[in-house]
């Protein structure tokens, strides 16, 4: 782990526009597991292999995208030292009370400088991942679809992106691991509070606020090949791949759940340490940076947000 | 679905001109083309189904926005479109998502697109 007191990107509340549409994809196809539902209609879900309560949360609204991304932190004390800190850099914060999101503690809620609201919470309750920690096996039997692991990170795309790495850098401690630069512009950063390649990225783009994908882990390629399959056998809506990134190394594919929303669901980065330098990707070899393979990039990866 | 019948302009009438009993054809006139569409498909579906690239092409889930068009006449349903890009004012006036819109007879259409770019398609020009 860097010495960031965030641990993870620990929930993604997405809005749908069609919920149960929403439920049989992210359930049934991504193979997330269904929590509960709350008093306002919204669905929790999570992946089988994350130990807390949920990772997704569906809300039924006009149009789709995100409404916020939460980082677990590693306590209460750096909960409260985080949001002074983010106060004291500018940033304005609101406390969101336990339980407003079910079996959630309090979450200190904030603005990123591209629009996108983001919270951090200490507290989550353990629901485990069926496998017991005591002599454990090593797999959930009975997962559906593409038996995603975990939810793992989201692409987010705005304008003032610069503003974003500073925010993450100085006050969350996020370190940068890789970015795109048109000269001396940077066009598209990624940055990890962990040790994966990253735990959030982002792309400068004429709007703010805008949300590009979700992203959850398969343990193998074979699996991204299986949700390859998986896409073709309900004709859920392809974006692009399997594929390799050369930004991060992951190997990919790209799709839609059926209110728009981008998702990904991904294998095999690198590990990333503190004391690394970040990699530089140029504009000029774009197409490679972000597809390796056909080293070429599509107008629809840039512009088809929510 | 959300019927649209209230609101959608003048029908063309029965659909003689179709080339399959059944199918509604979708024509632009800007551009002479047409799609023909089997019944309950959407406009963009068939489109892709018959290898055509008249609209553009993004998340097929009425979230984006870039298969935005205008129907200039004919009868047709709609399902649930992102108010972000089709308001009601717009849905009013025959603006929807390609994607999202079903046929109910033949159609005349216009395409209109999302009209916004990400810069890094002009600081990178893009080979595609």
């Amino acid at each position: 782990m860097a010495q960031s007191a965030v641990i993870r990107p620990g929930h993604v509340c997405l809005r749908v526009l069609d919920l149960e549409a929403a439920v049989r994809h992210y359930r049934d196809r991504v193979g997330l597991l269904e929590i509960e539902r709350d008093s306002e209609g919204r669905v929790y879900l999570k992946g089988w292999d994350e130990q807390d309560w949920f990772s997704v949360v569906l809300r039924e609204a006009d149009h789709p995208g995100m409404d916020f991304l939460g980082f677990k932190v590693l306590g209460t004390d750096a909960l409260a030292r985080l949001e002074s800190d983010l106060n004291a850099w500018g940033c304005v914060t609101e406390r969101m009370p336990a339980g407003e999101l079910r079996h959630c503690g309090e979450r200190v809620r904030f603005q990123l400088p591209t629009g996108h609201v983001v919270e951090l919470y200490a507290q989550k309750d353990f629901m485990g991942n069926g496998l017991g920690r005591v002599n454990p096996d090593p797999w959930l039997e009975g997962v559906k679809g593409m038996q995603a692991q975990r939810f793992d990170h989201c692409l987010l795309y705005g304008r003032d992106i610069d503003g974003n790495i500073a925010l993450l850098r100085d006050v969350l401690k996020f370190d940068l691991t890789e970015k795109v630069v048109d000269g001396e512009l940077v066009v598209a950063a990624f940055l990890s509070c962990s040790n994966k390649a990253h735990d959030i990225a982002f792309v400068r783009h004429a709007e703010d606020g805008k949300f590009h994908h979700a992203s959850f882990l398969l343990g193998t390629w074979e699996e991204v090949l299986r949700a390859a399959d998986i896409i073709a056998m309900h004709d859920i809506s392809l974006d692009l791949g399997p594929t390799r990134h050369g930004i991060t190394r992951g190997r990919t594919i790209y799709f839609f759940d059926p209110s728009g929303n981008r998702n990904e669901v991904f294998c095999g980065d690198y590990t990333w340490y503190p004391d690394h330098e970040p990699i530089i990707w140029t504009a000029d070899q774009i197409g490679r940076a972000i597809f390796y393979h056909d080293r070429r990039l599509n107008e629809n990866f840039l512009n088809v947000v929510t | 679905m959300h019927g649209v019948d209230a609101n959608a302009p003048p029908t063309k009438g029965p659909d003689a001109g179709s080339r399959f009993r059944g199918f509604h054809e979708v024509s632009i006139p800007d551009t002479g083309q047409r799609i023909a569409c089997a019944p309950g498909e959407n406009i963009l579906r068939a489109m892709e189904r018959l290898n055509l690239r008249l609209i553009p092409v993004g998340c097929r889930g009425g979230g984006c926005g870039v298969c935005r068009i205008r129907v200039r006449c004919g009868k047709y349903v709609t399902r649930r479109m992102s108010r972000i890009h089709v308001s009601a004012a717009d849905e009013a006036a025959g603006i929807a998502l390609a994607c999202c819109l079903m046929p109910q007879g033949d159609l005349e259409i216009e395409v209109l697109g999302s009209g916004t770019s990400n810069p890094m398609s002009t600081v990178n020009p893009l080979q595609g």
